[in-house]
Parts: structure tokens; sequence; C-alpha cells
């Protein structure tokens, strides 16, 4: 009896979630340009147009790249920190750890007018780059905290053997640190990744007026009217992030990603 | 290798390029905001240094207590609708098999990296005439012609449940892993029915978790900046937007920049809450 309540829970849950993206999958098949559902006829052209029409394609690069560089550069703020916090004792320091999780807590326009006002002041507002320093900085708490996570699986007697062995810090942490922390780094990253290339408010305030990221393109083309490629753009998004997170979870343990301790360490 | 205290200058060496990103592009962009909010707003959309209180004065009108008003109740709907919905979904999933888990996590993911834009879309697409979810209530015929569904509040109010539910299941997802099984096959085996264990032992084992919970998924909702505006009227508006849309709109930074300031501080006095409520949660 329970059993079944909680299927069909877990049912509407699940239609809940799905719902939206039925429909807007329906929209994107579209055989003309009008936002119908059920679908009039069947077409995969308004895919194409992603990668036919200059404007989307240039959104897509603008995001890729975005992405790609930011969640770069946010695991390389996150590594070295996370790092330094597991090897030494220096309480103070911790102060980082909690200005590199604040952008991500605070409610995302702060952390967007923040930035605006600190590019306008210094006069670099509109550069494409400080889209990437921006990215960075509001999502640098994703890589800093599965890193964290990463570092306390560590066990410190393997790195104790290596020090008794005679092998420096940096030795150590190319050949024993950097392989156990590998998976971290790769999640991280992914993390990253996929919400910079989803991120609309942090990249409008920055570079709005100058470079068109597929958020903002899309939010651009809500203004003057719908048509079906937003709709495939949403179902690229969708798919995108569902198959990078379940790369995650095939080559990483998820559930410990997200808190839970794994059955092997309890 | 112990950890250690750093000996030397160089041994701090890691933490310099970290700290110094953080520090200059996050601390100081923030306190340039601080600073432009006493600033004094001139036409055509700059602003010069002065320091003044007149743009937090503006905080005393009527509307903006309106705006105020609503955006904390919208919040609050959205942070009780959500942790209703999901500490027993959360409860279920970790008694599944980890395959199943692993299957729910990815799409919860999925929905929570979706941008405010792609929501707001999706949502207004499924609350459209034309391509809405009343032309399947047609088609099964329990309506007689499809309508339009928004703008309304409850268009605002689902978006808003739609993008915080996924958030909601992640945090609670550590805390209700870690819940011990023993404290509900007790119950069980003391012949309470499941759903009886289930209010009397696992919900208020929880307490504190989910009352951490609400709090978060309140800053979360607070932080909607696009929903209340695609899906919603003018008067669904919450600081969030209002705060955008004074800064690109209307160009008025200083303004922008108070509200944003304030919006901070009602979020930090939220977390200090948060922090309490899991220290008291640790004691007990």
């Amino acid at each position: 009896m329970t059993g079944a309540l909680s299927k069909v829970y877990f049912f509407l849950i699940g239609l809940f979630l799905a719902l939206p993206m039925i429909v807007v999958a329906g929209v994107s098949v579209n055989a003309k340009q009008t936002l119908a559902f059920p679908p009039k006829g069947f077409s995969l052209s308004w895919y194409g147009e992603i990668f036919l029409n200059p404007e989307w394609r240039n959104a897509l690069f603008a995001s890729l790249t975005l992405a790609i560089l930011s969640a770069a550069l946010a695991v390389a703020i996150a590594l070295p920190l996370a790092w330094f916090l597991w090897r030494r004792i220096a309480p103070w320091a911790n102060i980082f750890q909690l200005l590199g999780i604040a952008p991500f807590t605070l409610p995302p326009v702060i952390t967007a007018l923040g930035l605006l006002t600190f590019w306008a002041t210094t006069g670099f507002y509109g550069q494409p780059w400080t889209a990437v320093v921006s990215h960075a900085i509001f999502f640098v708490t994703l890589p800093l905290v599965t890193l964290s996570l990463g570092f306390t699986a560590i066990d410190r007697s393997l790195v104790e053997a290596a020090a008794t062995m005679g092998a420096d810090d940096k030795t150590i942490f190319r050949t024993v640190v950097l392989p156990l922390i590998l998976p971290y780094i790769v999640s991280g990253y992914a993390f990253a990744f996929v919400l910079s290339l989803n991120e609309y408010i942090v990249a409008y305030m920055t570079v709005g007026f100058t470079m068109e990221t597929l958020p903002i393109k899309i939010f651009n083309a809500l203004r003057y009217g719908y048509t079906p490629t937003m709709a495939s753009v949403t179902i690229l998004f969708v798919a995108t992030a569902a198959i990078i997170f379940s790369l995650v979870a095939r080559f990483g343990d998820l559930p410990k990603l997200l808190g839970a301790m794994s059955s092997d360490d309890t | 290798m112990r950890r250690e205290a750093p000996q030397k200058l160089s041994d701090y060496g890691p933490l310099f390029f970290p700290a110094m990103m953080l520090i200059v592009f996050f601390v100081v962009p923030f306190a340039t905001m601080i600073a432009v909010s006493f600033f004094q707003r001139q036409q055509g959309g700059f602003y010069v240094p002065a320091f003044q209180f007149a743009n937090y004065e503006r905080f005393l009108s009527l509307f903006f207590a309106n705006v105020l008003g609503f955006s904390l109740m919208l919040a609050v709907t959205v942070a009780i609708c959500c942790v209703l919905l999901a500490v027993p979904f959360t409860y279920l999933l970790t008694r599944m098999t980890r395959k199943v888990q692993i299957v729910w996590l990815v799409a919860l993911l999925s929905v929570l990296s979706l941008s405010e834009v792609i929501i707001g879309f999706a949502w207004s697409t499924l609350f459209s005439r034309t391509a809405g979810i009343t032309n399947l209530l047609v088609m099964a015929g329990i309506m007689s012609e499809a309508k339009a569904l928004l703008p309304s509040f409850g268009a605002v109010l689902t978006g808003m449940v739609y993008q915080a539910f996924p958030y909601t299941v992640l945090v609670l997802y550590p805390a209700l892993v870690r819940l011990d099984p023993t404290l509900t096959e007790a119950a069980r085996t003391l012949g309470a029915s499941p759903i009886k264990a289930f209010f009397t032992v696992v919900v208020p084992a929880l307490r504190n978790t989910i009352t951490a919970t609400l709090i978060m998924v309140f800053i979360f909702a607070l932080g909607s900046y696009l929903l209340p505006q695609l899906l919603g009227r003018p008067q669904h508006w919450t600081l969030s937007v209002l705060i955008t849309d004074q800064a690109i709109y209307q160009s008025n930074m200083p303004f922008a920049a108070a509200m944003a300031v304030f919006l901070v501080l009602v979020t930090l006095g939220l977390v200090a809450l948060t922090v309490l409520a899991g220290r008291k949660g640790e004691a007990a």
C-alpha cells in the first residue's frame, strides 16, 4: 500500500520536473515558426538553426568559451586554496574558504551588481575577459566544496609514507595527492562548467551590452517574440547538463559528492 | 607528513593566487558596491562620489515597503511548499537503491543547473494559450477552450517552486542519508504504520535540519531575479527584480546598490540564524 503510494508520489514529482521540458521539446520540433503544442508537423530544422544561424552560433561559441575558461580559472583558484587548508594549520586562512563560498550563497544579483560597479569603476566594463573572471569568482564555490571533500578523503598515512621515503612537498603533490584528487578536480570543473553555461545575471550585468551568451540571447529573443529556436536551445542545454552529470556519476561517487558518506567509510 | 603550521614565508605561496583573486574580484567589488550606495546619481546613468543617505531614505516609501513585504511573503511561501514536497521525497529517495538514487540525482542536478531564463521560458510556454497545458485539457475534453494561465501569482509560485525544489532535495539529502534506519525500524516493530513512523520518528528527529533548510531555501528564493518578471505582473516583482531593473534599465546604480546592501543584510541575518539553529541541533 505505502509502496504504491510512494510510487505515485515519485511519478507526480517526476512529471512536475519533466513537464516543462516535454512541452518545450514538443515546441522545438514544430514544422513552422509557431509555438504550438502538440507540435504541428515535425522538423528538426530548429536544432540546425542553432548552428546555421550566425547569431545563435556566435552565442553558442561565446557561452562555450566562457564556460571552458571560467571553470578552469575557478579550479585554478580553488585547488591551491583547498590544498593549503588541508596541508597547513592556519585557522585565519579559513576566511578565504568563507570568501570562496560567499558569492554563491548570497543572492546572485548581489554578486552581479558588485562586479558591475567594480568593472565600471575600473574602466574595464564590457570587455569579454571580465565575464570570465566574474564567472570564475561566482562559481569558485563548486570546485572549492568538491576539492575540500576530496582532500578530507585522502588517507594521511599515504602522504606520511611518501615523506618518510624522502619525497618533498612537490613530489608528494604530483605523485600521491594529485592522482587521488583528480576525480574531484574533474567533478568540480564539470559543476562550474555547466552552471557557467546556464548563468544569466552575472554575464548580463558584466558584458550584456557587448557580448551575447546563449542565456542572454534567449532572454533578448523572448522580448522580441518567440521562435522555436529558443525551445531547441533549451533542450540542448538540458541534454548537455544531463550528459555531463551522468558522466560525473559514472566516473565518480555522486552521492558522496553531494554530501552522503559512501557505504565503505561509514 | 603531518599537518603543520606554515614555517617560512614561502609556505604561504599556494595561498597567494586564490587570496589575491578573491580579494581583488570579490571583496573589492563588494566594497565598491557599498560605496556606490552612498553616491549621488547624475542624469545619464552616471554617479558622482558623495556621502548621502538619500538612496536609503527611499526605502521608507510605501511602494518599497510593499515590494519588500511581497518578496518576503513569496520567498516564505516557496520555501514552505518546497520543504513540504521535498522532505517525504528525499526520505523515500534515500531508502532506494544506489542506482535509482543516482538517476534521480542526475535529473535534479540537471534541473537545478538550468538558467532562470530557460525555466522562465519553459513555464511561460507551458502556461501559454497556444502551446500550453490547457491544450492537453481541451484534448482530454475537460476544458472547452485553451487559455493563458499567466501572468499570475500562481505562475510565479509554480516557476519558483520548480527552480527551488531540486535545491531543497540536495540540501536535505546528506542529513537524510545519515539518518539512522534503526529509528524507523524500531517504530515499525512497535507497530507503527510507515506513515505514522515517518511523522512521529523521522520528522521530529530532523526538526533542526528542516528549520535550516527552510531558511536556506528562503534565501535561494529571495535571489530569484527573472521568474517574477517573466511569469508575473509588475505587482509580483521582488526586490531582486527591482535591483536588476534599477541597475540596468533605470541606470540608477546608487539606488540599486543601496537595495543590494539591504538585501545582503537581510540574507546575512538569516545565515546567522541558520548557523545558530545548526549549533543548537549539534548540542541537542
